[in-house]
C-alpha cells in the first residue's frame, strides 16, 4: 500500500512538472513574463526530483549524493560566471552534459536488460537504440562544435578527400548495427546471435561518437547557429527516447518540448541562410559553396574615415540604424556602441539595431550581447520589422556583419549567397562600415556594399574604434 | 509548420511499425507498452511547436538555453540508475550521469535567469 502511495506521488509529481515546463516555456513568449515562467519551469524541476528521490526502486543515495554534489560544484560557477560573449560556446557545451547523461542511461538500461530473462525485446530496443545513437553522436558533435566556437578547433571548415564518402559509410554502419540489434535482442540473452548484443552495442556507440566528430569537423563558424540548434535538437530527441525506453513520461514530454525548440530553431536559421532543411539534416554545408568566389573587387575602390568623420556624420544624423555582427562579439563593443547610441539619442537622434536571425554564433546571439549591455530590447528589431526603414535613415552603422549585407544576395544570381534574405543596408542615404580590413565574410565573397560611393570604411578594432568615435561625439 | 507536424506523425507512425512487428512470445505488444507513450511524445511536441513558434528572436538564446535545462530531466533517469539494485559499475555509470545532467540544470536555470534579468524596457522619460 505504502508502495503504491509513493508511486501515485511521484506521477502526480511528474505531471505537476511537465505543466510547469510547458507553463515556463509560455512564459518565454514575452521578455515581461519570461523570467518568473523560467522559475516556474525551475520549480517543477525540483519536484520531479524529489519525486524521484522517493522513488522505492532506490537502496542507496551515495552515488546520487556524489552525483548532484559534484554536478553542481561545475553548474552552478559555470551559470553565474559564464561571459555573455562566450554564451554560444557555454549553450555548446551543455548539450554535450545533456547527451552524456542520456547516453549513460542508455548503456546502462542495455545492460541491465541483457540480464533480464528475455533481454530488453525489440520495442525498448528501439527506443535504447535511438537513444544512444542520438546521444552518442550529439556528445562528440557538440564537444566539436565547442571546440570552433572557444577558438581551439579552427573555425574554417575541415576537410579532406573521401569525406563524404567515409562519413556515409560510418553512418550506415551505426544504422545496420542499429537494425541488427532490434532484430536480435527480442530473443534475450540465450541465443547465439544476441550473444554478440553487447560488443554490437559498443560498436554502435563508437560509430555514433566518430559520426558526431565528422559531422561538425567540416562545418564553418558561420554556420554555427544551425548546428548548436540541430545538436539542441538531438538532445532532446535522445532524452525523449530515454523516456520511451524506461517508460518514463515526464521525459517523454521534456525531450519532446526540447525537440520541438531545436527543430524549430534550426529552421528558421537555415531559412535565413537560404538552405533547405534537407541540406541541414545532411550536414552538407560550408563544403561546396566555400570554393564559388563570387565577383572579384578588381578595379573597385573602398573610401575610407577617420573617426572624427564618422562622428560628425553620426553626431548630426536624425535617424540611425546600427547593424551589428559576429565582429561585434569578437571585439565586445556592445558597451562602445550603447554608449553610441546614447549619445546620438541625447542629441536628438534616433538609433534602432538591425538583427539578421544569423547574425553572430547562434540564434538570438546579438540580443543577449545588446541586452547585456543595457540597451532596451524595443530598440532590437528583427530582419522583417527592419527592412523597410533604411530607406528612411541617415546613417546606417555596420559592425562587424558582412555577408548578411551583401547586396549580391539579391542582385547577382551568380553569387553562392543568392537568394538569402539580407538586411537592406543599401537603401540607407549613407553607410559607416566598422571592419578590421578588407577580409571577405565567412561566404568568402566580396561584398559590393564596400565599394558603393555612399559607403565608407572605418578601419580597425571595433571598440577601439568605437570609443573614439564616442569621445569625438561628445566633443561636438 | 505543417511539415513540422507530418513529420512528427510520420516518424510516430515508423516507430509504431517497427515497435508493431512481431516479437518473443510473452513481451507486451505496442497496444500494451508504447501506444500511449507515442500519444503523450506527439501532443508535447505539438504543444512545443504551437508555443515555441511564438517566441520571439529576441529571446532565442535564453530559449535554449532553458530548453536546454528542461531536457536535463533525464536526471531523473540518472537518479533511478544510481541509486537502484544494479551492479557497482552500473551504479558508478549512475552517478556520473547525475553530475552531468545536473550541471545543466543547475547551471542552465542559473544563466537563463541571469540573461532574462538583463533584458529591460526603454525607462519611462523622468
Amino acid at each position: 500500500m505504502n508502495d503504491q502511495i509513493g508511486a501515485l506521488f511521484v506521477q502526480v509529481a511528474y505531471i505537476g512538472a511537465s505543466a510547469a515546463f510547458i507553463l515556463g516555456l509560455r512564459g518565454l513568449t514575452k521578455p515581461g513574463t519570461a523570467r518568473r515562467g523560467m522559475q516556474l519551469a525551475a520549480f517543477g524541476m525540483l519536484l520531479a526530483i524529489i519525486g524521484t528521490l522517493l522513488n522505492h526502486e532506490i537502496i542507496t543515495y551515495e552515488f546520487i549524493i556524489i552525483g548532484l554534489v559534484v554536478g553542481t560544484a561545475i553548474g552552478l560557477p559555470m551559470g553565474l560566471l559564464v561571459p555573455m560573449t562566450a554564451m554560444p560556446q557555454r549553450v555548446a557545451i551543455s548539450h554535450m552534459f545533456g547527451a552524456l547523461a542520456v547516453t549513460l542511461v542508455g548503456i546502462a538500461e542495455f545492460l541491465h536488460y541483457r540480464d533480464i530473462p528475455g533481454g530488453p525485446g525489440a520495442v525498448k530496443m528501439v527506443a535504447l537504440g535511438f537513444e544512444t545513437l542520438f546521444g552518442a553522436l550529439t556528445i562528440t558533435g557538440s564537444f566539436m562544435a565547442f571546440g570552433k566556437l572557444q577558438g581551439i578547433l579552427p573555425g574554417r571548415p575541415i576537410t579532406f578527400f573521401g569525406q563524404k564518402f567515409v562519413n556515409a559509410a560510418i553512418f550506415f554502419g551505426a544504422v545496420a548495427l542499429y537494425v541488427t540489434l532490434v532484430v536480435t535482442q527480442s530473443g534475450g540473452a540465450t541465443d547465439a546471435a544476441a550473444d554478440l548484443g553487447v560488443p554490437m552495442f559498443f560498436a554502435m556507440t563508437a560509430l555514433a561518437l566518430i559520426i558526431g566528430i565528422t559531422l561538425v569537423l567540416p562545418i564553418g563558424g558561420a554556420d554555427m547557429p544551425v548546428v548548436v540548434s540541430l545538436l539542441n535538437s538531438y538532445a532532446g530527441l535522445a532524452a525523449s527516447a530515454t523516456g520511451f525506453a524506461i517508460g518514463n513520461n515526464i521525459l517523454i514530454v521534456a525531450g519532446a518540448l526540447d525537440g520541438a525548440s531545436g527543430f524549430i530553431l534550426s529552421i528558421l536559421m537555415s531559412r535565413a541562410m537560404n538552405r533547405s532543411f534537407a541540406n541541414v539534416l545532411f550536414g552538407a554545408f560550408g563544403g561546396e559553396k566555400v570554393a564559388v568566389a563570387g565577383k572579384s573587387a578588381e578595379g573597385l575602390t573602398t573610401r575610407s574615415v577617420t573617426p572624427e568623420e564618422a562622428a560628425m556624420r553620426l553626431g548630426y544624423a536624425r535617424n540611425v540604424i546600427i547593424v551589428p555582427g559576429y565582429g561585434m562579439a569578437v571585439a565586445q563593443a556592445q558597451h562602445a556602441v550603447r554608449e553610441l547610441a546614447e549619445l546620438i539619442e541625447h542629441r536628438g537622434g534616433r538609433v534602432r539595431f538591425a538583427i539578421h536571425p544569423v547574425a553572430g554564433r547562434m540564434p538570438g546571439h546579438m540580443n543577449v550581447l545588446l541586452a547585456e549591455a543595457n540597451v532596451p530590447y524595443d530598440h532590437l528589431f528583427d530582419l522583417d520589422e527592419i527592412n523597410g526603414e533604411f530607406a528612411a535613415c541617415d546613417v546606417a552603422l555596420v559592425l562587424g556583419a558582412n555577408d548578411v549585407t551583401n547586396p549580391a544576395a539579391k542582385s547577382d544570381p551568380g553569387s553562392p549567397i543568392y537568394g538569402m534574405p539580407i538586411l537592406n543596408v543599401a537603401d540607407a542615404e549613407q553607410v559607416i562600415v566598422v571592419k578590421r580590413g578588407m577580409a571577405t565574410g565567412f561566404a568568402g565573397i566580396e561584398n559590393e556594399l564596400f565599394y558603393l560611393d555612399k559607403t565608407s570604411m572605418l578601419f580597425g578594432d571595433a571598440k577601439s574604434v568605437l570609443g573614439q568615435v564616442v569621445s569625438e561625439v561628445k566633443g561636438l | 509548420m505543417t511539415t513540422a507536424i507530418l513529420t512528427a506523425i510520420g516518424a510516430a507512425a515508423a516507430i509504431a511499425a517497427l515497435t508493431g512487428s512481431p516479437v518473443a512470445p510473452d513481451a507486451p505488444t505496442l497496444v500494451d507498452l508504447q501506444i500511449v507513450e507515442i500519444y503523450v511524445f506527439l501532443l508535447a511536441a505539438f504543444t512545443g511547436f504551437q508555443i515555441i513558434t511564438k517566441v520571439p528572436p529576441l529571446l532565442h538564446t535564453p530559449l535554449m538555453a532553458a530548453t536546454n535545462a528542461i531536457s536535463a530531466i533525464s536526471l531523473v533517469a540518472s537518479i533511478v540508475i544510481a541509486g537502484a539494485e544494479r551492479p557497482l559499475y552500473i551504479n558508478f555509470m549512475g552517478a556520473v550521469a547525475v553530475a552531468a545532467a545536473t550541471v545543466n540544470v543547475v547551471g542552465g536555470f542559473v544563466i537563463t535567469d541571469r540573461m532574462l534579468r538583463m533584458f529591460k524596457r526603454t525607462e519611462a522619460p523622468k
